[in-house]
């Protein structure tokens, strides 16, 4: 299931537990939200020695930070991807791709980077930024829909159309 | 074309005739792929999921895909022809589940491939072939493959590879897989070593219906389970250059070895399998597929010749419960299905 925000019907996408004077206090909250609380920020203070255990957990493959990652165009927490062992779309390997690398790699007989079959039409980073993006537009144009604002998601469609047919 | 016709006759992966057919049942390679810009099926909205089937429809219908293709939407169809897909290994059994998900297959008229959409991952492109035929096999995939990746973007990441819903397929997507037929590992309790071997080296071994299914009729699976980091051609060159060359001279040694010091205990087996399949009045799925599996090793060895290869290949499909339906006309509850079965059995053994 997915979680919603604190404060608004978005899917909350920054998760964090905090104790403040032996007070546990979770908060749940999409982006927009995130950025106005400064959590979104607030990584940019972690103490060092912080960074070293979380670096250390990463590379054990240890999960148990880890699972308050979620993916920030589907709302998939790592949680729930370790239950069910299923990814919720194509940016889940970016937003996971820490706790994820050391697992695959294992079930991979070691492997960690494709070698084989390219389709035609991709070319390098380029690419990727545009797969990125036109996940982004269509998430945003279900978005438009489900708040009935028509008028936007006709633009939206109107834009990944362009965007698709740049590519072709 | 429709289902009716399909019915009518095996695919082609069951006629027998590929190379080392005395071993090698069929050959299958299957490609997982998935459209750039759209969440996994699992996790898409039911809008999305219909905008994909939409888009693959369209694509698969109108591109070459080598053979005339029949588009069917599983949500229409009646159980007892979704099983029959499923008998025929044109749709895997999660894709003959009917819940809130539009699923569809594509199948190609000779039966040669067929492509779910909607399954774990929106599109899975297989090729059956019949006997040891993989090269050929990934040809025919990585033709419908490239088709389709004509008018549709995948999603890919220069890492990854091709991004799929589950990360023990990311990489090339590929599952090249074979189904072996190795009554003699196991009459001689060799078939565990087999088992272990292909452990040692990252091969799942499978029964008849894929996942979670028996070794029913000593009918086994082999396919290769690590898709990243390794291409298409070497893993490939894996089964053909080894894999089956070796567990079909496995097979071949304990047929022989049958043979000379078991001669009279394998006959039995075989005339008695032939005993019970020509006059037995019920029979169970498990049971025939037992009794076939013993009646196909003597025939490839040579120590009946009642019956052709193609027959029995054929009455391995035909048994099974929804072509039994499909024959007959109607539904039956599990006891006329066995009167069933078995009287089928005796008419296409019977009739010279």
């Amino acid at each position: 299931m997915k979680r919603k925000c604190d404060h608004c019907e978005k899917p909350a996408t920054h998760h964090s537990v905090e104790i403040i004077k032996g007070q546990k206090i979770e908060k749940h909250l999409c982006d927009t939200h995130a950025s106005q609380e400064g959590l979104a920020i607030k990584t940019a203070h972690t103490p060092i020695n912080e960074l070293l255990t979380n670096f250390v957990k990463l590379h054990s493959g240890a999960a148990t930070t880890t699972t308050e990652v979620s993916c920030d165009h589907c709302g998939l927490t790592f949680a729930e991807f370790r239950e069910h062992s299923l990814m919720g779309c194509p940016n889940c390997y970016t937003a996971f791709k820490g706790p994820l690398s050391p697992l695959v790699e294992r079930a991979q007989e070691g492997g960690t980077h494709h070698i084989g079959k390219v389709p035609h039409r991709v070319h390098g980073q380029e690419s990727e930024v545009r797969q990125q993006k036109l996940l982004a537009l269509r998430k945003r144009m279900g978005d438009a829909v489900t708040n009935e604002d028509y008028e936007l998601a006709a633009r939206l469609r109107d834009e990944v159309r362009r965007f698709e047919e740049d590519a072709s | 074309m429709s289902l009716r016709e399909l019915t009518e006759h095996a695919g082609e992966w069951l006629r027998g005739a590929g190379p080392h057919n005395e071993v090698v049942i069929s050959s299958r390679i299957r490609l997982a792929r998935n459209l750039a810009g759209y969440s996994f099926v699992n996790r898409a909205t039911p809008r999305m999921q219909q905008e994909v089937l939409d888009r693959c429809r369209e694509t698969i219908t109108k591109q070459d895909m080598g053979d005339e293709v029949l588009w069917v939407e599983l949500k229409n169809c009646p159980e007892v022809d979704r099983q029959l897909l499923v008998e025929r290994h044109l749709i895997s059994r999660n894709h003959a589940v009917v819940d809130k998900v539009p699923r569809a297959v594509a199948i190609g008229a000779q039966e040669t491939f067929s492509i779910m959409v909607n399954e774990e991952d929106q599109l899975r492109i297989q090729v059956l072939r019949s006997g040891m035929q993989l090269g050929s096999a990934f040809d025919q995939v990585n033709r419908i493959d490239d088709a389709l990746e004509s008018k549709l973007d995948f999603a890919f990441s220069q890492q990854w590879g091709y991004l799929t819903a589950c990360p023990t397929n990311v990489g090339t997507g590929i599952r090249v897989s074979v189904m072996l037929h190795l009554p003699a590992l196991q009459l001689t309790g060799e078939i565990d070593k087999v088992r272990r071997a292909a452990r040692d080296m990252h091969l799942a071994v499978r029964g008849l219906f894929g996942e979670g299914s028996e070794a029913l009729g000593d009918l086994f699976q082999i396919s290769n389970q690590t898709t990243l980091g390794r291409g298409e051609e070497e893993i490939l060159a894996d089964f053909e250059r080894t894999i089956v060359p070796q567990i079909i001279a496995y097979e071949t040694q304990a047929r022989q070895a049958l043979i000379k010091q078991r001669s009279s205990q394998l006959d039995d087996k075989i005339w008695r399998a032939w005993g019970l399949l020509t006059h037995a009045r019920t029979m169970s799925t498990e049971e025939v597929l037992q009794l076939l599996s013993h009646l196909r090793l003597g025939v490839n060895l040579g120590r009946i010749d009642t019956v052709d290869i193609p027959t029995i290949n054929d009455l391995f499909l035909s048994t099974q419960p929804a072509h039994l339906q499909k024959l007959t006309g109607s539904e039956m509850d599990q006891a006329a299905r066995r009167e069933a079965r078995a009287k089928l059995i005796r008419r296409k053994l019977n009739r010279s």
